[in-house]
């Protein structure tokens, strides 16, 4: 079982995250430990929540970056949830089947009842997409919100994972990579998405889509330039200026 | 990443244990043990014994040890799995072998030819247990050609000095088991002094550039963390307690565990009876420890690319 499907998977489900939109605000995060608490991989513990030192399982977490330097940088916000890797190294390290890659969806998910919690899924992935349950001691990922996703007993608008659903930016899609003609397809070839580590030559099947370029008027530059002492051009005030300059 | 104090035994003592099956499989066939039950028997326990510690050891490192039972499923596609079916194994040739030895005082004929498999089995173990971590692509001080031989040679080493004790303290001190072993002890910690040098001199490829596809846009530098606390990853593969006395530690690790075992085993071929014992375990003892010390610092000096979205910026 923790051999990867021997075809591709007909769909290949996943997420492109715009990192040009994202505004760091974390709704996709709480969200997604809402959903997941009460969800397939239920429940996500933490040890001591209220107090200090607390430590749990999240699925999905928003790092923040500065890119470039000075007066060019910028600050990206970056969320990480498991990229349902092609060659996903999680699923062929796991000793006991429990870490698999569905074939009809491409989908990489635990099943609990069969994991020893070894850790070994979590120290073979770059992204650090999996994270031990401190109580239960079985890791957890995102699973694509397959609980949602395929739930006719939500609105058809509904069915989609609780990050997507959630970010009040849309900054997160859920698609189909296999079909060309998806959303997030599109959005790929339009916006130039990116691989994570592609050196690592894992595939992963979630995109990033890289922040837009800056216009000019956008820039510190402009903003401090906007705000230097300036001469009135001329009229009233040119008159006044040139009186009081005497 | 993170030393787990049962991984650290578990590969230490196990190690040992499979490094004497391995002797003792070179050595039966060969015709060169004693056919005398009770040196068997010592020579046996003391090497079951050591497998069977780290091998219970290794499962205190699981969230649940009462599943550890399906590791034996996926060796299609998992070195743990193929660990785990292999050690097993081993026990069952090694069993038939003691008996033959044990009960009937006879190293030779069939129960050779078990010795010679359980040994087989045995590098086999060692080696898929260097292979869990020399497949992981996801730190680079593992994922190196040179970690498979290393584990295969301190193999070797301990359990040559282990085969070396049992024989100093039930028999007699034998020079020629004795200068293997410390031919054993050269070659270990030559490879690994080669390793750590090799380490010293290299960087990962990937960094907080390619970690976040953002390369084209300038330099990239962590400004936050996902949260205020720490998490798993964080302290599995995070670990930086005492990575700042590596070398330090590592001068230790080759004095304890190369140049200790060597004296100690000099000074016992030039005694002989209780002192000559006392030596040879010495000698084991402080090659265990080194070794012990050297998959510390396996752990402690390994870096994991995850942490290149916690702050590294190159792994």
């Amino acid at each position: 079982m923790t051999s990867l499907p021997k075809t591709p998977p007909a769909k290949r489900l996943g997420l492109v995250i715009d990192l040009d939109t994202c505004v760091g605000c974390h709704a996709c995060v709480v969200n997604c430990k809402e959903w997941n608490t009460g969800g397939y991989p239920a429940p996500l513990s933490d040890i001591n929540p209220y107090g200090d030192k607390q430590s749990g399982a999240w699925l999905n977490r928003v790092h923040s970056f500065e890119v470039g330097r000075g007066a060019d940088s910028q600050t990206v916000h970056f969320p990480k949830s498991c990229l349902h890797c092609e060659d996903a190294a999680c699923v062929t390290v796991c000793p006991t089947g429990a870490s698999y890659k569905r074939e009809a969806d491409g989908i990489v998910l635990v099943d609990e009842e069969r994991c020893i919690g070894c850790g070994l899924c979590a120290w073979a992935c770059p992204y650090g997409a999996r994270e031990m349950d401190p109580l239960g001691g079985v890791m957890k990922k995102c699973t694509l919100c397959i609980d949602r996703i395929y739930n006719e007993n939500i609105p058809e608008a509904q069915r989609q994972p609780a990050c997507v659903n959630t970010c009040p930016a849309r900054a997160r899609h859920f698609g189909n990579f296999a079909d060309p003609d998806s959303e997030v397809s599109k959005l790929v070839a339009d916006r130039g998405g990116v691989d994570l580590m592609p050196e690592m030559g894992y595939r992963p099947t979630n995109k990033y889509l890289p922040p837009r370029p800056k216009t000019k008027e956008h820039t510190a530059a402009a903003g401090r330039a906007a705000l230097a002492a300036a001469d009135p051009d001329g009229g009233f005030l040119g008159w006044l200026d040139r009186l009081l300059s005497d | 990443m993170n030393p787990a104090y049962s991984v650290l035994v578990f590969t230490t003592a196990s190690g040992a244990g499979y490094g004497m099956l391995i002797w003792l499989g070179i050595l039966a066939p060969l015709g060169m043990l004693p056919a005398n039950g009770w040196f068997g028997f010592w020579a046996l326990a003391l090497a079951l014994g050591l497998v069977t510690v780290g091998l219970l050891s290794s499962t205190l490192h699981l969230g649940h040890p009462e599943r550890a039972w399906r590791a034996f499923s996926q060796w299609r596609s998992s070195w743990l799995s193929r660990e785990g079916c292999l050690a097993v194994a081993t026990y069952l040739p090694a069993g038939v072998f003691g008996i033959g030895w044990v009960f009937f005082d006879r190293p030779d004929g069939v129960f050779a030819l078990c010795a010679a498999l359980a040994g087989l089995l045995a590098v086999g173990t060692v080696a898929c247990t260097a292979m869990i971590y020399a497949s992981l692509k996801t730190v680079r001080q593992w994922h190196n050609l040179q970690v498979l031989p290393i584990y295969l040679v301190f193999a070797l080493m301990t359990g040559a000095l282990g085969l070396y004790a049992v024989y100093a303290v039930f028999m007699a001190g034998q020079i020629w088991l004795g200068s293997i072993a410390g031919l054993a002890v050269l070659s270990a910690w030559a490879l690994k002094w080669v390793y750590w040098n090799g380490l010293d001199d290299s960087t990962g490829e990937s960094t907080a550039a390619t970690a976040t596809g953002l390369a084209d846009l300038g330099p990239v530098s962590l400004l936050d963390l996902p949260h205020s606390e720490e998490n798993f990853l964080m302290k599995e593969m995070g670990y930086r307690v005492a990575r700042k006395h590596a070398v330090k530690l590592r001068g230790i690790a080759v004095l304890l565990g190369g140049a200790l075992p060597l004296v100690c085993l000099l000074m016992s071929f030039a005694s002989s009876g209780g002192l000559a014992a006392v030596l040879a375990v010495l000698a084991l003892l402080s090659g265990l420890a080194g070794t012990l010390l050297e998959r510390w610092l396996f752990f402690a000096e390994a870096t994991h690319k995850v942490m290149l979205y916690y702050g590294a910026e190159a792994a």
